[in-house]
């Protein structure tokens, strides 16, 4: 199953997530989001984080959970491959990412992205899809 | 997937355009773009003026929704986009400054001529890539100790002088003096400090950029004079960056606050990009205190880069720091919000003034204005893209009626990253870059390809819009001979 494509826009790129459940549609966002900033191939799983969250609903929810990614990164400057949303209820989530630090030699940041917006920002509970514009 | 929008335009002026109240239910005011007939119609390729018309459903927008000639697609906001609101019963929005909180622009002149600085321009340029880190996720030199953050977020260009980054001259020709009164660190979220700590003196990556130029041409001598710009030939530096990881924190912070504050407050809005809370509410009132922050955290970043950039061309050229003549023209922010004095209906009335991809072009004998530009009025940078030209501008009395004293900020993009990317490999546009006789160190080559000259409108249409219009007024043209790319 496809896990994600990207949409274009002028001066940033967005991109939409799928999965079976809404979860795994999270998850597959955040698989995303880092595709966008490096090739995610060359990143091993040697570290974990667990992220939890509970906002005001859904869509706040996708906005602050890429976001708290993007803050490990700036933070921890790691960089996940994989991000497993094991508890999911509408506005909250607990995932565990897996990925590694960011290492010069061995990894390359193909774009920055600085931030996710909640322009033209769609949670679809039906087809278990979510939409992103990243500020990048 | 942006579709030609199709909404009703009405002609104004050659270089102005109207968005009818009636265009959508909702809208408060009218929206008025700067542009000309060809520029128009480019503009119509995308969503940026459904944009326009959003930005005018804000409560208490006065006089019109406006849209410089670089505007494009944004989120919430275009690029482009400048909107006043009363301080009474009007909103502040964290989508009218965007992310990178003021991002901004540097301009440095020096005594240098071309034929100084082309025999070693590349050890210049690598000496520029090496002095300023740059690229994502990239660390600076400064280390700050536990608390010192606070005194960045309060002082900004002041702490950097403080540090021994520069001269208490410099901050005479920062916007605001590079010390944004208001601004309350307690209002800063620990996420955002975390962030922010490691990654001052940074310039990050995407559009931002270091430039050695020439004065390629000077239109208005006696104006240029007085910025220390005085012959075709002459030496410049750009620096172009903004508040990295911690405005990008601030943003994310208070776009959440304000979803909850619009339902508090009763605002209903076409977009939650543009979620924004009274001025006067607490949430406003935290939110500017929180932006003022992280706009004195960019000019402490800029102040810093100054630094090194004055340090890295007195060591590759063996000169010292006088005779280089290394000095500021200006700094100015194009992403940001401030209350400012401004004349409505004959009065003068206290506005909120957001812009958002748009530059402060305050006319001559403008109070806030140093005294050397009170004369000539103050000077707007205007950055092209890496290989075309750039512009430096003066703002305008007609500025300061129409537009509550802006204009344009840049080039402003007409292609996406990945539709640059189809056209060109980073590696194509460098040595097209290198033909032309521009020297260039990037991070990232995909990030060259993404950054390539097509992928934007050509600054020289932009800037002359914005004179012809008169809401500013083109005094010299510069031409880049390196780039520092993050």
């Amino acid at each position: 199953m496809r896990r994600f494509k990207l949409i274009e826009h002028t001066a940033d790129i967005g991109l939409v997530a799928y999965g079976r459940t809404l979860a795994e549609a999270y998850g597959n966002a955040a698989y995303g989001m880092f595709s966008i900033m490096t090739d995610l191939r060359k990143v091993r799983e040697a570290e974990s984080r667990v992220v939890e969250l509970n906002e005001d609903d859904a869509e706040a929810l996708l906005f602050e959970w890429l976001n708290r990614l993007l803050y490990l990164f700036d933070v921890e400057r790691l960089l996940f491959k994989r991000c497993e949303v094991v508890e999911f209820d509408g506005n909250k989530l607990k995932a565990v990412c897996h990925g590694e630090k960011f290492d010069p030699l061995r990894h390359r940041i193909k774009l920055g992205v600085k931030s996710a917006t909640y322009h033209m920002l769609k949670v679809d509970r039906e087809k278990n899809r979510v939409q992103v514009i990243l500020d990048v | 997937m942006s579709n030609k929008w199709s909404g009703p335009v009405e002609k104004i002026d050659d270089y102005r355009w109207r968005i009818p109240l009636s265009y959508k239910k909702g809208m408060r005011v009218p929206g008025i773009i700067y542009a000309d007939k060809e520029m128009l119609e480019q503009i119509r390729e995308e969503q940026g003026l459904e944009q326009v018309a959003n930005v005018a459903f804000l409560p208490g927008i006065v006089c019109c929704s406006l849209a410089m000639p670089d505007i494009h697609w944004g989120y919430g906001f275009p690029i482009g986009g400048v909107a006043a609101m009363r301080i009474d019963d009007g909103v502040v929005s964290p989508g009218g400054v965007g992310f990178d909180i003021n991002c901004g622009v540097r301009l440095l002149r020096t005594n240098l001529k071309k034929e100084d600085v082309m025999p070693k321009i590349r050890q210049l340029v690598d000496a520029l890539f090496a002095s300023v880190p740059s690229g994502v996720g990239s660390e600076g030199k400064i280390r700050l100790s536990k608390g010192e953050i606070d005194q960045v977020l309060v002082r900004g260009s002041r702490w950097a002088v403080e540090k021994g980054y520069g001269k208490p001259e410099d901050l005479d020709v920062t916007e605001e003096h590079g010390e944004m009164k208001g601004a309350d660190p307690s209002k800063v979220s620990g996420r955002a400090k975390e962030r922010g700590a490691p990654q001052l003196g940074t310039l990050g990556s995407g559009n931002h950029f270091l430039e050695v130029a020439l004065i390629d041409e000077i239109f208005e001598p006696a104006i240029a004079a007085d910025m220390g710009i005085d012959e075709v030939g002459q030496v410049v530096l750009y620096i172009h960056c903004g508040s990295r990881g911690l405005g990008h924190q601030v943003a994310d912070d208070y776009v959440k606050e304000m979803v909850r504050a619009m339902a508090k407050y009763g605002i209903e809005l076409p977009e939650r990009q543009l979620a924004c809370a009274p001025v006067k509410s607490p949430e406003g009132q935290a939110y500017l205190a929180a932006m003022r922050c992280a706009a004195n955290y960019a000019w402490a970043n800029r102040q810093c880069i100054a630094h090194w950039v004055r340090e890295a061309f007195c060591r590759v050229l063996g000169i010292c720091e006088a005779d280089a003549g290394l000095e500021m023209i200006y700094d100015v922010a194009h992403n940001i919000a401030k209350i400012e004095d401004h004349q409505l209906n004959g009065k003068k009335e206290k506005l909120c003034v957001h812009r958002k991809g748009a530059t402060r072009a305050f006319p001559a004998g403008h109070p806030d204005l140093p005294q050397i530009y009170a004369r000539i009025g103050q000077p707007v940078l205007i950055p092209g893209d890496m290989g075309r030209v750039s512009y430096v501008l003066v703002g305008t009395e007609r500025a300061m009626k129409e537009t509550f004293g802006s204009t344009c900020h840049g080039a402003g993009r007409v292609q996406s990253r990945a539709a640059a990317k189809r056209h060109l490999t980073g590696r194509e546009v460098l040595h097209e870059l290198e033909a032309k006789g521009i020297t260039v160190r990037a991070e990232s080559l995909s990030g060259l390809a993404e950054e390539a000259s097509e992928a934007y409108k050509d600054a020289t249409k932009v800037v002359n819009i914005a004179h012809n219009a008169g809401i500013s007024k083109i005094v010299a043209r510069t031409r880049p001979i390196g780039v520092i790319k993050g």
